[in-house]
């Protein structure tokens, strides 16, 4: 007989001194944190910034985001993708994260870069996991681009979504003398009510 | 692009609701609307992968790695078990990262404000990768258990944090590891949020085996994740 999977249970609220230790100042390493470019990487560097919303509307200052994404040219740093045609870059893992308590206004803020379109016909996108006290299981869900239009009408995950919901994926651009930021809140309830899928 | 028709399903029979009554901050903060479906074909099959180079020479002994002055204070444990998913494999190489309570019932953490007392030798955090054949093994000190505001007299029941990759993001399990016999299981309503079948999958078995002689109490707590068996992506 096959085993059966583990019950999932909250992150609870104290999670931060063993998963993002250094960003919350404690003396401890981490293996992954907010920033997942160096000089080195390959592609249009962006800010992904973000609150998480709970059912009042109130931003959650608890709240654990991480995101996992392609690399400029689509390819992800991992060994189900030995796609010889796209190149690894050596300098981005791909793998981010970011509590949401340090901002004051409970923002998530990470560097990273506008991933490339995993596969002809998709849309570039970046996956997002978050974990909160209160949080039983994980959510998923994916940061679409709202500069992508055309791209994000052909993506088969994307156009498969209720279109009145299509808009709680995408990340809305802001350019200023900073740089790129894309602005993606989260919410957990209500009528923006995030889509998150069942992955 | 990518084939992931042998991954599993979350179970959801397996897991809590999102919304549980009885864990009240669950209310606004599960999501109420039906997770989307997605096709498996389209779905993530990809996740990060960690190495040797992520794990420390102490971070899996947290009787050692928070050691400023002296010894922590409690009992020492073994914590140890296989990581497999549910199509039988074993899972080596996946990252497991804890982190818990010291002997006192009191988190490092800077917003717990429960008046017990920290331990200066005890940071309570720890990482290790599994073996060649999904097994891991962390010494410890036995977490207390500690008041919480859910309810009135809401007490945690001893528990240990475990968060877990596995070999994609769709694999991606945070759960708690609890202990055998603990009289505050039965008021929990974070345990209790677990279908009734499923919860003593998060109890540990205590081990005579695992024991160390005249060292530390031995427990084993197995965890099953989700099983993928993906076909490789192809180009274009």
């Amino acid at each position: 007989m096959s085993p059966k999977q583990t019950p999932s249970q909250t992150i609870g609220p104290f999670f931060h001194y063993g998963l993002n230790p250094v960003e919350a100042n404690y003396p401890h390493t981490q293996i992954a944190g907010s920033c997942l470019v160096s000089p080195e990487t390959e592609g249009e560097c962006i800010r992904l910034t973000g609150r998480v919303f709970d059912g009042k509307g109130v931003a959650v200052e608890d709240a654990l985001v991480e995101i996992w994404q392609a690399n400029a040219a689509g390819r992800y740093q991992h060994p189900n993708d030995a796609r010889v045609g796209r190149a690894l870059d050596h300098s981005f893992s791909g793998f981010g994260r970011c509590g949401t308590g340090a901002q004051e206004d409970g923002r998530f803020s990470f560097l990273t870069i506008k991933p490339g379109s995993g596969q002809a016909g998709h849309a570039p996108f970046i996956s997002v996991t978050v974990f909160m006290r209160g949080l039983l299981n994980h959510v998923y869900t994916r940061v679409y681009f709202d500069d992508e239009v055309e791209a994000n009408a052909a993506d088969p995950v994307f156009r498969n979504i209720d279109e009145e919901r299509r808009s709680t994926l995408l990340a809305r651009r802001c350019d200023s003398p900073a740089g790129v930021e894309y602005v993606f809140d989260i919410h957990m309830q209500g009528n923006q009510e995030t889509v998150f899928f069942d992955l | 692009m990518s084939k992931l028709s042998k991954l599993s399903r979350r179970s959801w029979t397996s897991h809590p609701s999102y919304i549980d009554e009885g864990y009240k901050s669950t209310t606004l903060r599960g999501p109420s609307k039906n997770l989307v479906a997605i096709d498996p074909e389209l779905a993530e099959l990809t996740g990060p992968a960690f190495g040797p180079e992520a794990i420390g020479a102490l971070d899996h002994d947290l009787t050692r790695n928070g050691r400023v002055n002296g010894e922590p204070i409690g009992e020492r444990i073994v914590v140890t078990g296989q990581v497999l998913d549910d199509c039988g494999n074993t899972l080596p190489n996946t990252l497991i990262e804890i982190w818990q309570a010291n002997a006192a019932g009191r988190y490092v953490h800077k917003k717990d404000q429960h008046d017990a007392p920290l331990d200066p030798n005890f940071l309570g955090a720890g990482r290790c990768l599994t073996d060649a054949e999904g097994r891991y093994h962390f010494y410890t000190i036995r977490p207390g258990a500690y008041p919480w505001g859910n309810h009135h007299n809401a007490w945690r029941p001893n528990h240990i944090h475990f968060s877990l990759f596995g070999p994609t993001i769709a694999t991606r399990l945070v759960t708690q590891m609890y202990f055998p016999g603990d009289p505050l299981l039965a008021f929990d309503p974070i345990f209790e949020s677990i279908p009734e079948a499923a919860r003593n999958r998060l109890i540990c078995d205590f081990s005579l085996d695992v024991t160390e002689e005249g060292f530390a109490l031995g427990y084993v707590f197995n965890i099953v994740l989700r099983g993928t068996a993906a076909t490789p992506m192809e180009e274009g």
